[in-house]
């Protein structure tokens, strides 16, 4: 049943398995879907897709496949009301009547429901006629009519193409730009597990624990051992001010995450203005005289560091490429492109996130320093499937 | 369908119809519900209320970051064991002593149907649903220091929330029905409220309604959601605050909003506004 559905959601790029897709049929077969296109669309929800950043591709899926019964979408509000608390039951089953509308096909009916919402204007009950409660006509609810549309009583809400039309889960799909728990979620596959830790003993050592109380006579001696922890430390270097307002909502946020991933062992933030020089700021102002020098990170923070850049790498060449570049009272002599040839000298890991998505709009002079500094990073724009990918890059040993 | 227990909400939670299906399509399948939402969506109520509404016990099994998926099913305490055994005590033979079962096999051994809630499996380590697979399908396991098999004698309806702050595995996704909690609209948070506070005046709640959406559009970093509603809405009451001030001035607003530097925000769109 359905099986066309189940691959066209496939091919929207939903991972549904055969093992949830019977699971559905059995459902069906519990008649958990009651006949309903609204019931089938939660029940089908519910059991083939398990994220909520999924759910917009489902409902594009769900559009695309059932769009054609669109029709029962235009029965309006005021009239689903009524026909939701139907009236006393006149018990006027009508012999003739019934066999007038068994006689009748199901596109017959669905034509004649079209043309009766067209012309109805108001409430009718008990009727053969219109659409009501109670009657004998072939649509409307809780009637003695042997076939034709129910309309209304089943839902309270719409339908469920309406539903889905709405597609309001679009923001949540997640190859659109992050959060700060998405971010936080990704930081934390940025771990490798040690033993060589500070930590308290807090774990049974069972061989040692056998040895000593051997050793002790047969005396009972636990022996303790440090549990095994995360040994990831992060240095964290961003680019503040300037070009770079127009994404500070998204640096901060990434900033959060990082700064509340408490599993690495060490994390060290600090700031620069479009590219690095001799100074590195300690905040995001990038103010003279809240800063260290650049030679000091690079001698006291070991190469065991995780390091990551975050910089639209847009500025103007000379600030890349020149000597004596004054920079937020910074006086420099070396060039900015050699101070970021000593970080990718001194750390073997090392990527640079860019904010900047799409580089389309971007005229050529900015994307001059862009290409350069791509060529020398792994540059990873900043979404949640590239953070993945990038942070995938400083774990694997080359 | 008409043979299954139906799940319709409860005196004092209010569900929104996607939500009930949710609930009834995974009692009906025999599959655990994983519900996720913003926090204060009330994930972690509807286990409460659907144990009230079905009248079943309800077993909660709260998920910290240290938490194994053994300390679910049992713990054998060998320590004690060594212990006792170095000073000669009795029944030191008897394993069983020393083997207590978890809240997963405290639902599994239970004589009667119960609701187990798994909450916030998303604080555990990464592996930890991957651990409960087969414990969670075949609803039992195994204990190998006394040759025990817990199997479930009614199996257990499992509620798990998550906040979304790992990932989960698929393996384990793909074994659960699916529900996101979306934040609730103005028309069903009334619902909700009215639930909590009988006889609230009308000219009241419409003021906090319109302020309490007026503030989750703002640019703060932590949205107030139904739990601080509720507070406030008591806080208000409490302080006997008159409904005509409260959009203006926004008494109390520390129930609200938690952060300092969100009231700080507040406090400047205030100015700026001055209604």
């Amino acid at each position: 049943m359905f099986s066309a559905f189940f691959y066209l959601l496939r091919a929207r790029g939903l991972d549904v398995s055969l093992n949830e897709w019977l699971t559905l049929m059995e459902a069906l077969e519990k008649g958990l879907a009651q006949s309903s296109l609204t019931s089938f669309y939660y029940l089908a929800r519910a059991i083939l897709v398990k994220s909520e950043a999924e759910f917009d591709k489902f409902d594009g899926a769900f559009l695309e496949y059932f769009k054609d019964v669109e029709f029962y979408d235009e029965i309006p509000q005021e009239l689903l009301d009524w026909l939701n608390n139907p009236k006393e039951n006149p018990n006027n089953y009508d012999f003739g009547q019934d066999m007038l509308n068994r006689s009748l096909s199901a596109e017959q009916i669905q034509k004649m429901l079209l043309e009766r919402l067209q012309e109805q204007d108001s409430e009718h009950n008990g009727g053969k006629y219109w659409v009501g409660t109670g009657g004998m006509s072939v649509f409307g609810n809780n009637g003695n009519a042997t076939n034709g549309i129910r309309v209304g009583g089943v839902s309270r809400r719409q339908s469920a193409l309406h539903v889905a039309g709405e597609r309001q889960f679009r923001d949540f799909r997640n190859d659109t730009v992050l959060d700060t728990r998405q971010f936080q979620m990704a930081f934390r596959r940025l771990r490798q597990f040690s033993s060589r830790v500070d930590a308290p003993k807090t774990e049974l050592d069972i061989d040692g624990s056998i040895n000593e109380t051997c050793d002790n006579a047969g005396n009972l001696k636990l022996v303790y051992q440090k549990p095994r922890q995360n040994t990831v430390k992060v240095l964290l270097l961003m680019d503040s001010g300037g070009s770079m307002e127009y994404y500070s909502n998204l640096c901060s946020s990434l900033f959060q995450a990082a700064s509340k991933s408490s599993h690495f062992k060490d994390l060290k933030v600090y700031y620069f203005h479009n590219c690095i020089y001799s100074k590195l700021y300690t905040d995001p102002y990038c103010m003279p005289g809240k800063w260290v020098d650049t030679e000091w990170v690079l001698k006291n923070i070991g190469s065991d560091y995780k390091v990551i850049i975050v910089g639209d790498a847009s500025m103007d060449p000379s600030e890349l490429m020149g000597r004596s570049y004054y920079n937020y009272g910074a006086r420099t002599d070396v060039p900015g492109i050699e101070w970021l040839h000593k970080f990718k000298n001194k750390y073997e890991k090392i990527v640079w996130l860019n904010p900047i998505v799409d580089t389309q709009w971007r005229t050529a002079y900015w994307l001059q320093t862009y290409n350069i500094i791509k060529e020398e990073f792994d540059m990873y724009p900043l979404t949640v499937n590239s953070l993945e990918k990038a942070l995938k890059k400083l774990l694997v040993s080359k | 369908m008409a043979a299954l227990e139906n799940f319709s909400g409860s005196r004092d939670y209010v569900v929104s119809e996607e939500l009930m299906r949710a609930v009834n399509i995974a009692i009906a399948l025999e599959k655990p519900l994983l519900i996720k939402g913003e926090p204060g969506t009330g994930k972690t109520a509807l286990a409460e209320a659907i144990s009230k509404s079905l009248n079943k016990n309800l077993i909660i099994w709260s998920i910290k970051s240290t938490t194994k998926a053994q300390d679910g099913l049992y713990v054998y305490d060998v320590v004690q064991r060594l212990y006792d055994s170095q000073f000669g005590n009795e029944g030191v033979d008897d394993i069983k002593k020393y083997v207590k079962l978890g809240k997963l096999g405290e639902a599994f051994s239970s004589e009667d149907q119960v609701i187990l809630l798994i909450d916030e499996i998303d604080k555990a380590d990464l592996e930890f649903p991957n651990d409960l697979l087969w414990e969670l399908d075949k609803m039992e396991f195994y204990i190998p220091e006394t040759k025990e098999t817990i199997k479930a004698k009614q199996r257990p309806i499992v509620i798990i929330t998550s906040n979304a702050e790992k990932e989960l595995p698929d393996a384990f996704l793909r074994r659960c029905i699916f529900h996101y909690i979306q934040f609730p609209d103005q028309e069903l948070m009334e619902e909700i409220v009215k639930v909590h506070f009988e006889n609230l005046d009308e000219i009241l709640l419409k003021q906090v309604m319109d302020t309490f959406y007026w503030i989750r559009t703002l640019e703060i970093n932590k949205k107030p959601s139904t739990s601080e509603l509720i507070d406030w809405i008591q806080a208000l009451q409490i302080g006997g605050i008159d409904p005509e001030i409260i959009r203006k001035e926004i008494p109390f607003a520390g129930v609200l909003i938690k952060k300092n530097e969100d009231l700080d925000t507040l406090e400047r769109v205030k100015k700026r506004f001055k209604f």
